[in-house]
């Protein structure tokens, strides 16, 4: 009988959502951690009992806490994230050295293979690695120390490391991305890295194809397919199909290619999602309208999703890490919003219904086929 | 017996219902310094470690305040020594969380 478990993080605490394969019906634990901001949730995949959570606010700092029972019970785990040595600087939004400061860990990725071994990507931008089960964190520093990374800048977030994915395929390979640094690769499990953003082009940087600077919103894989990567950028999606070796743009027929988030299909490797945003000064759907777009072609040609979802009146935004897809034979899509409501589609994006309604302002969604 | 007071997040945190009651200051000293009283709270409950202060450096998160007798102890250095109300355990140590909207 399969199940899935939905993992939210909002602006005051993490929701825990359930139902069965049909996905109708949701039962909603939480808030877990009420008043604090969850940037992320995520389960092991080899263990997916095992969950570990991103606890923070701007007074008390950064919590991990760990369950070991898929979300019912919560233990403290480590929380100090020391950079190694000297961090030095990057730059400031107006160009100026600034120092390397931790605030926040804004995205936990645990290991495909071991539940006790997860990354954590923070701001100030850099990547840490617990083998413990999140008692101990070690930055994997040969990212930071990049000889690039006296030239990466914060986004309007700040400098984050959001997005981190394991390579299923090639033993060793990872990929990161920071805004508004770009995109990176590693092939010897994170101890060195490399710029892979030939082919991206920002037209806020002085220099539109600079290897550094471009503000990445979020990256997608496909487990079968790992050298196909496809990424929401601050302008434009874009598609690689050797690894981050270069980039192609499908923006396409969408009717606006800024956004945050982008996912891949769970059986169909060339079927995407977005959710269009208005522009990088209007965080909000375009007309009103919420509406997914869903490329079948692996890009360029996209189509509306709207079933289901608010036609007017809308002006909620869908954040980087708030969109995902589960692995049920009929694909469910789900996805959550600044205004609290988390949606899901039972069959691959052609309807839409809320799960729940009214939480606080979703951060991220992370699902989980449990069987 | 020093008596903290904790914001509501951090009893949360520390698993803490009321005041919390550290038995210092250590048996032969008189005085009791604010980085010492803090030690203590963080021995006590390790999950606090670096909610009021930074690890590395060990200075007072930004939006974290520390008052005593009416008095705002925020910019004293960690050895400044707590006022003998609050060694006495008549007076509490506040943590606060400070107004920052939120």
């Amino acid at each position: 009988m399969t199940a899935v478990r939905v993992l939210v993080g909002t602006r005051k605490g993490a929701f825990v959502l359930t139902s069965d394969g049909k996905r109708e019906k949701w039962d909603v634990t939480g808030p877990h951690f009420a008043g604090w901001e969850i940037y992320h949730v995520k389960g092991s995949p080899a263990n997916p009992d095992r969950l570990y959570a991103s606890q923070s606010t701007s007074w008390f700092g950064q919590q991990i806490q760990r369950s070991d029972d898929g979300g019912q019970t919560w233990q403290s785990a480590g929380n100090e994230f020391s950079y190694d040595g000297i961090p030095g600087t990057h730059q400031w939004y107006d160009g100026t050295p600034h120092p390397w400061e931790f605030a926040r860990v804004w995205h936990l990725e645990p290991s495909l293979h071991d539940p006790d071994t997860v990354y954590a990507g923070v701001e100030d931008a850099g990547l840490f690695r617990s083998t413990n089960g999140g008692q101990s964190w070690k930055e994997l520093s040969g990212l930071r120390n990049h000889d690039t990374g006296s030239q990466w800048q914060p986004g309007a977030g700040g400098m984050c490391l959001h997005t981190i994915l394991l390579d299923p395929v090639h033993e060793g390979r990872m990929f990161a991305a920071i805004s508004s640094a770009g995109a990176f690769r590693s092939d010897d499990a994170g101890e060195s890295w490399r710029p892979v953003t030939k082919g991206l082009r920002s037209e806020f940087m002085p220099d539109p194809e600079a290897e550094i600077g471009h503000c990445v919103h979020r990256i997608a894989m496909h487990p079968a397919r790992p050298d196909v990567l496809f990424m929401q950028k601050h302008w434009d999606v874009m598609r690689t199909d050797n690894a981050g070796e270069t980039w192609h743009e499908i923006s396409g027929d969408l009717p606006t290619d800024f956004g945050f988030p982008i996912s891949v299909h769970a059986h169909e490797p060339d079927t995407d999602y977005v959710v269009p945003i208005t522009s990088d000064s209007l965080h909000f759907p375009p007309d009103g309208r919420l509406r997914v777009y869903r490329s079948r072609t692996g890009g360029n040609l996209w189509e509306p999703l709207t079933a289901g979802l608010p036609q007017e009146n809308c002006y909620v935004n869908v954040l980087r890490d708030a969109m995902d897809v589960d692995s049920v034979d009929e694909c469910g899509i789900y996805f959550g919003t600044t205004g609290g409501r988390v949606y899901v589609s039972a069959d691959a994006g052609d309807s839409w219904s809320a799960a729940v309604r009214d939480l606080p302002s979703v951060l991220s969604v992370e699902v989980q086929t449990l069987s | 017996m020093i008596m903290v007071e904790l914001p509501a997040h951090l009893r949360t945190l520390a698993g803490v219902s009321g005041e919390v009651l550290l038995d210092l200051p250590a048996d032969g000293h008189a005085a009791v310094t604010l980085g010492e009283a803090l030690d203590a709270l963080e021995a006590r409950y390790p999950v606090l470690r670096g909610t009021m202060r930074d690890y590395g450096t060990g200075r007072r998160r930004a939006f974290v305040r520390f008052f005593a007798c009416k008095e705002d102890l925020s910019h004293e250095p960690p050895d400044f020594a707590l006022p003998e109300p609050v060694l006495s355990g008549s007076e509490p140590l506040l943590v606060v969380g400070a107004i920052a909207g939120g």
